[in-house]
């Protein structure tokens, strides 16, 4: 086969390299001075052989993507096992996010359980207090679903200021997959639940050391909750609670249980560590905010971002980036240059579906002067994503979770991006 | 973990007898076996703000001290201060409206109850679920005596549970998103026009915390890399390398060749320090027996792992601590 190439993709050599050379990229039509040896020259690809199949079993991306990888801020947690790494948006396209780089959140590390071990009980307020194998649950009618999964505190770095210069790290604690499982309220039923459920609740926990209880109201876990165990098309990895997960569309990702074991019902809040410690929500004077579950709308620019800076030079540019809400569909993104003195409504690929990701796209001209790119999602319901300082006159500075206010990127002449806050 | 047909034979008759018992009705299908009472105990541990929950047993403040500093203050600090990264558990109160609020048992969390869930079914870290219910009520105790919620005679029953009120039991509302935000923000969105100027305020590049990419194209395989990727199951306790520190665990910069028990600072186990008194040297040999099985080698010692069972995993691992060690700091 042909020699290996040079250490990296052409992105990385440019990072390396500095960018000073891009801006220099002359607008107007590419001309070549001399044959491109590419072409004219037979390549080993084009006359030897690649490699057979069964080569890869369960293929991974090609090692020139080696750089779309999760990532995770050590300083950010004391262990990573109690930590959070974050999705590579800023190379990903579409909606649907490849579980082998979806970010990943334990409290105490991600287990190892067999499906043969699984059990999931559920007990409390109901007729017939249950245990369910595996294998039952792919007895019960089953439903697909795509979701955003999205930690409440995916932005949370950034509430004091622009402090984390990637899309990556300010918006990658997400991920979108087509979920496949059963919809919670069949094994509440099989269970047996009857009598007045307005005021009832169930207590969700994980089969891990950590178990990352929560309480959540009986009316939700009927609506649209799903007890998953695949996720775009395969069983889902070890770190998103392999075998099964819940699936909680459109509220924060903390009560998406994953190793998912006990559901009980019951008559109020456990008030557990994770509902009152942690994911709450402090304001300026003090007081907290709890039960704060849905995600609001909310969208990021991915590219050009920080990690993905323009390298062609002037002219067709295509701005692109995700918009989600917690409410329901998106229903349009709004793209600014110039920090948010003028927008332009951006090109949905797809009208939005409730509760997951929808792609945007600006097709546009870059004429090589500077911008600071914003985008602002709308929703079903009229939502209208806010600026960080609108939220901050809300909440104040202390807040950790639920930044859902509108990010700027600085892009530079030389086609160099920069987290930014402005005015 | 292999399925034994045993289990698929139980099932079958669980399904029988939940059928026979008239467990299924029309609109159910009949999956699922009655839970038993036994295991419902088993997992239903959750404590409720009221009480409910609490088992029975008591345990007092010096108790609850000698545990703490015992299985908590390798990272939560002797008093509750938090080391390093690690959270505080302890302090902080009538910081909440402060920029930067520091979130304690004390000073934030709002019921009693949720120290005593957290800590019976998820700590010690690294150990879940392996402390009494005495001992719980006992590390609770002092938890609430590092806060100034109690004195140091106080001893923590279920009986006298409900009648401590956390100091920021009345700091939180309901979401209320909706009331204060929502109509605000669905106002027609500004399309031009919007502001007068706008100017940066602040960049990510002079904070300079991002992660620098460091990521490396096919890494060579060699036996430090493995034992690298190997370590860090041991990285929960241990830090290794320039400025390494204790954590729950030694630092372990030099443990190749090094005398037992000799990083300053660090509290040793019983064992530990009468094998260090009897001249144990952290050898590859001594090393490699330690690492197969430490409680079994060093019986009373305070490291919670099972040990490596595959011998080339152990080389590859002593290679790694060893790339640490006297000849230099190779990493």
């Amino acid at each position: 086969m042909s020699e290996k190439r040079p250490n990296g993709t052409s992105r990385r050599a440019f990072l390396r390299g500095g960018v000073a050379a891009a801006g220099a990229v002359a607008a107007g039509p590419m001309r070549a001075e001399t044959p491109d040896p590419l072409i004219t020259e037979v390549q080993d690809w084009a006359s030897g052989l690649g490699v057979g199949v069964d080569e890869v079993p369960y293929g991974l991306p090609i090692e020139f993507e080696a750089d779309v990888r999760r990532r995770n801020v050590p300083w950010l947690t004391a262990d990573t096992k109690s930590s959070v790494n974050f999705t590579p948006i800023h190379a990903l396209d579409g909606t649907i996010t490849p579980q082998g780089c979806g970010f990943e959140r334990h409290h105490s590390g991600a287990i190892t359980l067999h499906k043969d071990d699984y059990r999931l009980m559920v007990h409390g307020l109901v007729e017939r207090p249950l245990v369910f194998t595996y294998a039952d649950l792919e007895r019960f009618p089953r439903e697909n679903h795509v979701y955003f999964c999205e930690c409440a505190a995916n932005s949370g770095m950034e509430w004091a200021g622009a402090q984390l210069n990637g899309a990556q790290y300010t918006h990658g604690m997400i991920h979108n997959m087509e979920y496949t499982g059963v919809p919670l309220r069949a094994l509440l039923n099989e269970a047996g639940i009857s009598g007045d459920l307005s005021d009832k609740w169930i207590y969700v926990e994980g089969a891990d050391a950590a178990s990352n209880g929560r309480s959540i109201p009986l009316a939700k876990a009927l609506d649209d909750v799903l007890v998953a165990f695949k996720a775009n098309g395969e069983a889902l990895r070890r770190e998103h609670g392999y075998p099964v997960r819940l699936v909680v569309p459109g509220w924060e990702g903390n009560l998406w249980i994953k190793w998912l074991r006990r559901i009980e019902v019951t008559n109020a809040p456990v008030e557990s560590r994770e509902e009152t410690s942690k994911y709450t929500d402090t304001l300026a004077d003090g007081t907290a905010r709890k039960w704060t579950w849905v995600m609001d709308a909310k969208s990021v620019i991915t590219a050009p971002s920080p990690q993905m800076p323009i390298q062609h030079g002037t002219g067709p540019l295509v701005i692109t980036g995700m918009a989600w809400s917690g409410h329901g569909r998106i229903t349009r993104v709004d793209v600014s240059k110039d920090g948010g003195k003028t927008w332009e409504i951006a090109r949905l690929d797809r009208a939005g579906e409730a509760k997951a990701l929808c792609r945007f796209y600006l097709d546009t001209t870059w004429d090589g002067g500077e911008m600071l790119l914003q985008s602002r999602a709308m929703d079903e319901t009229g939502y209208v994503q806010p600026t960080k300082n609108q939220l901050r006159a809300v909440r104040g500075e202390n807040s950790v979770y639920h930044n859902n206010g509108i990010q700027t990127w600085h892009v530079a002449t030389s086609g160099e991006v920069e987290n930014v806050e402005v005015t | 973990m292999s399925k034994s047909p045993e289990v698929g034979l139980l099932q079958v008759l669980w399904l029988g007898l939940a059928l026979a018992a008239g467990g299924a009705s029309a609109d159910t299908l009949g999956l699922g076996r009655p839970a038993l009472a036994e295991e419902i105990a088993a997992w239903d541990l959750d404590v409720r703000p009221d009480g409910t929950g609490l088992p029975p047993g008591s345990g007092d403040v010096l108790t609850g001290e000698g545990v703490f500093a015992e299985k908590c203050a390798a990272c939560h600090g002797d008093f509750g201060e938090g080391v390093g990264n690690w959270p505080e558990v302890a302090g902080g109160q009538g910081t909440l409206d402060n920029k930067d609020p520091v979130k304690t048992v004390g000073s934030y969390w709002p019921y009693l109850s949720t120290l005593w869930d957290y800590v019976h079914r998820s700590m010690p870290y690294g150990a879940a679920q392996t402390l009494s219910p005495d001992d719980v009520y006992a590390v609770a105790a002092y938890i609430l005596y590092s806060n100034d919620i109690v004195d140091e005679e106080f001893s923590l029953n279920a009986t006298n549970f409900t009648g401590i009120t956390m100091p920021n039991a009345d700091g939180f509302v309901v979401d209320d998103r909706a009331a204060r935000e929502y109509d605000v923000w669905r106002a027609a969105p500004c399309m031009a026009e919007c502001k007068d100027s706008v100017t940066i305020t602040m960049r990510a590049t002079a904070l300079d915390v991002t992660p620098r990419d460091d990521v490396a194209t096919a890494a060579p395989v060699d036996l430090i890399a493995k034992g690298q990727r190997l370590f860090s199951t041991c990285k929960s306790c241990h830090e290794i390398g320039e400025g390494a520190k204790n954590r729950s665990g030694p630092m372990l910069t030099g443990i190749v060749g090094r005398a037992a028990g000799a990083v300053d600072g660090f509290r040793y186990s019983k064992a530990l320090k009468t094998a260090a008194g009897g001249g144990l040297i952290w050898n590859e040999t001594a090393l490699d027996a330690f690492l197969t099985q430490p409680r079994d080698y060093l019986n009373g010692s305070k490291m919670v792992f099972a040990g490596i069972t595959n011998p080339e995993d152990r080389k590859a691992v002593i290679a790694y601590l060893k790339s640490h060690s006297a000849q230099g700091d190779t990493r």
